[in-house]
């Protein structure tokens, strides 16, 4: 078959899900996706993600026990409403285990839940050795383990679809408690909400989510289906509704493009494509995630910087001028500039040519700068803003006079104009105008100090 | 109870793995880092596959050194996603972890056709064939494995003698390490390296089990019995090699009882039987037990 009919035939098939089995593992994953993603979320808020990976471990001995058990009796081993739950309760026994470790000893968190996560591993391990004496049967136990994406039946679906619905529904419906939950969880219980119930219903949702999971891509893959998306959508958004709905979305995609690139491609097992999927979207959200992404958290990072520099520079020069006593826009000697602050004289050059990029700079002449008409308003308003915010902290927050100009400085650059009209209704009516009221504490150069 | 010459070699590569991995493990128990270890054990999964795929044998060696890099690039990437992304650090190393166990997956998946490598293999080195591979050191005849963890034990005690003084301060005060004046960063990132080259060596040998199970929970038992770094450091090795000898026993003692006639996966008991013993610990210890703690409430009760 040369490519071209390759292309027309099977990518066709993939994307319209027209193949029964492509159409299966297709959506499983996309609603294992939605589902884990929402589920997810809970788990990163309340900073308990590997909980997940704690609680996938702990099923496999539920696998094995009742395998055992159940071919011991003569029924069929393998009955997959049986094995899910049998690992439905010793996943819930795992989870119990954590809290009870946590609550009742030293032990933190974290290892609480490597306790229980290598000594339920252990114990299924021995289970499993044990179903193998039995005989065939037992061979496609493993499954749990890696995951076979491939082996996947109408029953898996038809889990998989019920789980989702029943985490929408409980997402939708009891999103005010959960979220305070997450945030707050004393709170609410101060509150005399039923926290106990809650988290147990928060838990038993990450659990059949887990359970149903496992058979699709093995119980370390389904860690990746909880953590990621729920991180991803992490950096987007500080609403924790938006959170939710993009964890949702975000694991659906990477389960609907994960499993298609799979079908397509020869030999692509399908729960790493989709972990690498997302792991992409992961990456580029982490970058450049809306709000809490590196690019955007840098960007703000050097914005707040350069306004710092500015407001710092403007008020340098206006406090010299100020201190000639001739008022009025005059020029200014770099030298008599660096002794203001404590910066270099590098610094300082950079500060001067983007001031004259923003138009506060009217000429640089020699050694000695003038403002423009536009940078000493500025300059007068900045330094009308700090000095009010002195003024504010003498007055009301007793700070000495000789403290009050570093102090002021931490928070003027974050005045807003209303912040600053509150001020000058605290203070003195006489303030209003623009020029800025005298300095209450002698104007030192930084070296003088 | 039929006990071979095969047996003993088995709880002794067993008992060196357990002490090997408990010494680096109480500072991770301590530093709260308890999962690194299962993170790790996964992760290396795309460093043993390149490996492989270069070298296009299994010798070890290029394989320790594949996986040893990735293990240490875990700890690396962890560190970045919840430094610089602003994750919890659990979550990164989820994250981290399951991406890299994906990518091992997909390479080996791909690879299929050319190598005879899968990853159950990989992963589950076998305590129980240990015996079959022999060495020769002077007259002795001595499993491979034992050689491997016995150098790794023998490591990591000698790092944890020289090293001692900071890895504690940097284990219960970082920032107090870093005002003494040397880096509580370098400690983390020797931790790690111990960690990667412990994990590493040891689930090559006997499996990922015993390697996660002893990092974790022999150092929990001791630090539920002690306040001291040195008595918990002992503890926990003590700890380690009983979950060891207790756990072969176990596995050729137990299934009998149940019916079977096979015994069952010796890594899987030592792991349980580490368990059970964290559960008496937790219940039975005279301080801080669930039971011991009644009873000095009882008895202060009663004297008041």
């Amino acid at each position: 078959m040369n490519v071209d009919a390759w292309m027309d035939f099977e990518i066709w098939d993939v994307l319209f899900l027209k193949n029964y089995n492509t159409r299966l593992v297709v959506l499983s994953t996309f609603f294992l996706g939605i589902s884990s993603g929402l589920a997810g979320s809970f788990l990163l808020l309340r900073k308990r993600s590997l909980m997940s990976d704690t609680l996938s471990h702990a099923c496999l001995p539920g696998i094995g026990l009742m395998f055992i058990v159940v071919t011991l009796l003569g029924g069929n081993g393998k009955s997959l409403p049986l094995l899910l739950m049998g690992a439905t309760v010793t996943g819930l026994l795992g989870v119990l285990l954590v809290t009870a470790i946590r609550n009742t000893s030293r032990i933190k968190d974290d290892a609480a839940m490597g306790i229980v996560l290598s000594v339920f591993f252990g114990l299924g391990i021995v289970m499993l050795s044990l179903a193998q004496t039995m005989g065939g049967a037992a061979a496609g136990l493993e499954s749990f383990i890696y995951g076979k994406t491939a082996s996947m039946v109408g029953k898996d679906l038809e889990y998989l679809m019920w789980i989702t619905v029943v985490t929408v529904i409980l997402c939708v419906a009891l999103q005010k408690e959960f979220s305070l939950i997450c945030f707050d969880e004393n709170f609410a219980r101060s509150l005399a909400w039923p926290v106990h119930f809650l988290d147990m219903l928060m838990m038993g949702l990450m659990v059949g989510v887990t359970v149903v999971g496992l058979q699709a891509v093995g119980l370390i893959l389904i860690v990746a289906f909880m953590i990621i998306p729920a991180a991803s959508a992490r950096f987007w958004t500080e609403k924790y509704r938006l959170m939710w709905m993009l964890a949702g979305a975000i694991g659906g995609l990477s389960g609907w493009v994960g499993a298609s690139v799979s079908a397509i491609l020869p030999r692509m097992p399908a729960g790493a494509v989709i972990v690498l999927v997302s792991g992409v979207v992961f990456v580029f959200s982490m970058f450049f995630g809306a709000s809490r992404g590196v690019c955007k958290i840098k960007s703000r990072q050097i914005h707040m910087r350069r306004k710092i520099g500015r407001q710092h520079f403007l008020r340098a020069v206006y406090e010299i001028l100020d201190a000639q006593q001739t008022g009025g826009n005059f020029t200014v000697s770099i030298q008599d500039l660096l002794e203001k602050r404590s910066w270099s004289r590098k610094q300082l050059q950079k500060h001067i040519s983007r001031a004259k990029r923003e138009d506060h700079i009217e000429t640089v002449a020699g050694n000695r700068i003038q403002l423009s008409e536009a940078g000493y308003a500025e300059a007068a308003r900045y330094t009308r803003n700090h000095r009010l915010w002195e003024l504010y902290l003498i007055r009301f927050a007793d700070v000495a006079t000789r403290h009050v100009d570093r102090d002021a400085d931490h928070v003027e650059h974050v005045l807003g104009p209303e912040i600053v009209r509150q001020l000058e209704e605290e203070l003195d009516t006489t303030l209003h105008g623009m020029t800025p009221p005298e300095s209450p504490h002698c104007i030192v150069t930084e070296g003088s100090i | 109870m039929i006990w071979m010459e095969m047996d003993t070699w088995i709880v002794l590569v067993g008992v060196t793995c357990a002490i090997a991995c408990a010494l680096p493990g109480c500072f991770l128990v301590l530093r709260k880092m308890s999962m690194m270890g299962d993170a790790i054990s996964h992760a290396v999964l795309p460093g043993l596959a390149l490996a492989f795929l270069i070298t296009g044998s299994r010798s070890s060696l290029p394989m320790f050194i594949g996986a040893a890099v990735v293990g240490l690039l875990t700890a690396v990437f962890t560190q970045w996603v919840s430094q610089f992304g602003n994750v919890d650090r659990g979550a990164a190393m989820g994250i981290v972890f399951t991406i890299l166990f994906a990518l091992g997956l997909i390479l080996i998946v791909q690879s299929a056709e050319k190598v005879d490598l899968d990853a159950s293999c990989v992963l589950l080195g076998n305590i129980e064939w240990t015996p079959q591979d022999l060495m020769n050191i002077g007259p002795l005849e001595i499993p491979r494995a034992l050689v491997v963890l016995a150098s790794v034990m023998l490591l990591n005690l000698l790092v944890i003698l020289f090293f001692f003084k900071e890895l504690r301060i940097a284990a219960f005060d970082p920032e107090l390490a870093t005002t003494t004046g040397f880096n509580a960063q370098v400690m983390h990132y020797l931790l790690m390296i111990m960690v990667a080259v412990t994990t590493v060596a040891s689930f090559e040998a006997v499996g990922s089990i015993i390697v996660i199970a002893m990092l974790v929970v022999p150092p929990c038992c001791a630090w539920m019995m002690t306040d001291r770094l040195g008595v918990m450091l002992f503890l926990s090795a003590v700890f380690g090699a009983l979950s060891a000898v207790l756990g072969h026993m176990a596995a050729i003692v137990v299934p009998p009882w149940f019916g079977f006639d096979d015994s069952a996966s010796t890594s899987g008991m030592m792991a349980t039987v580490a368990g059970l013993l964290f559960m008496m610990v937790w219940i039975f210890d005279p301080r801080r037990g669930l039971l011991g703690k009644k009873v000095g409430k009882y008895i202060l009760n009663r004297s008041a």
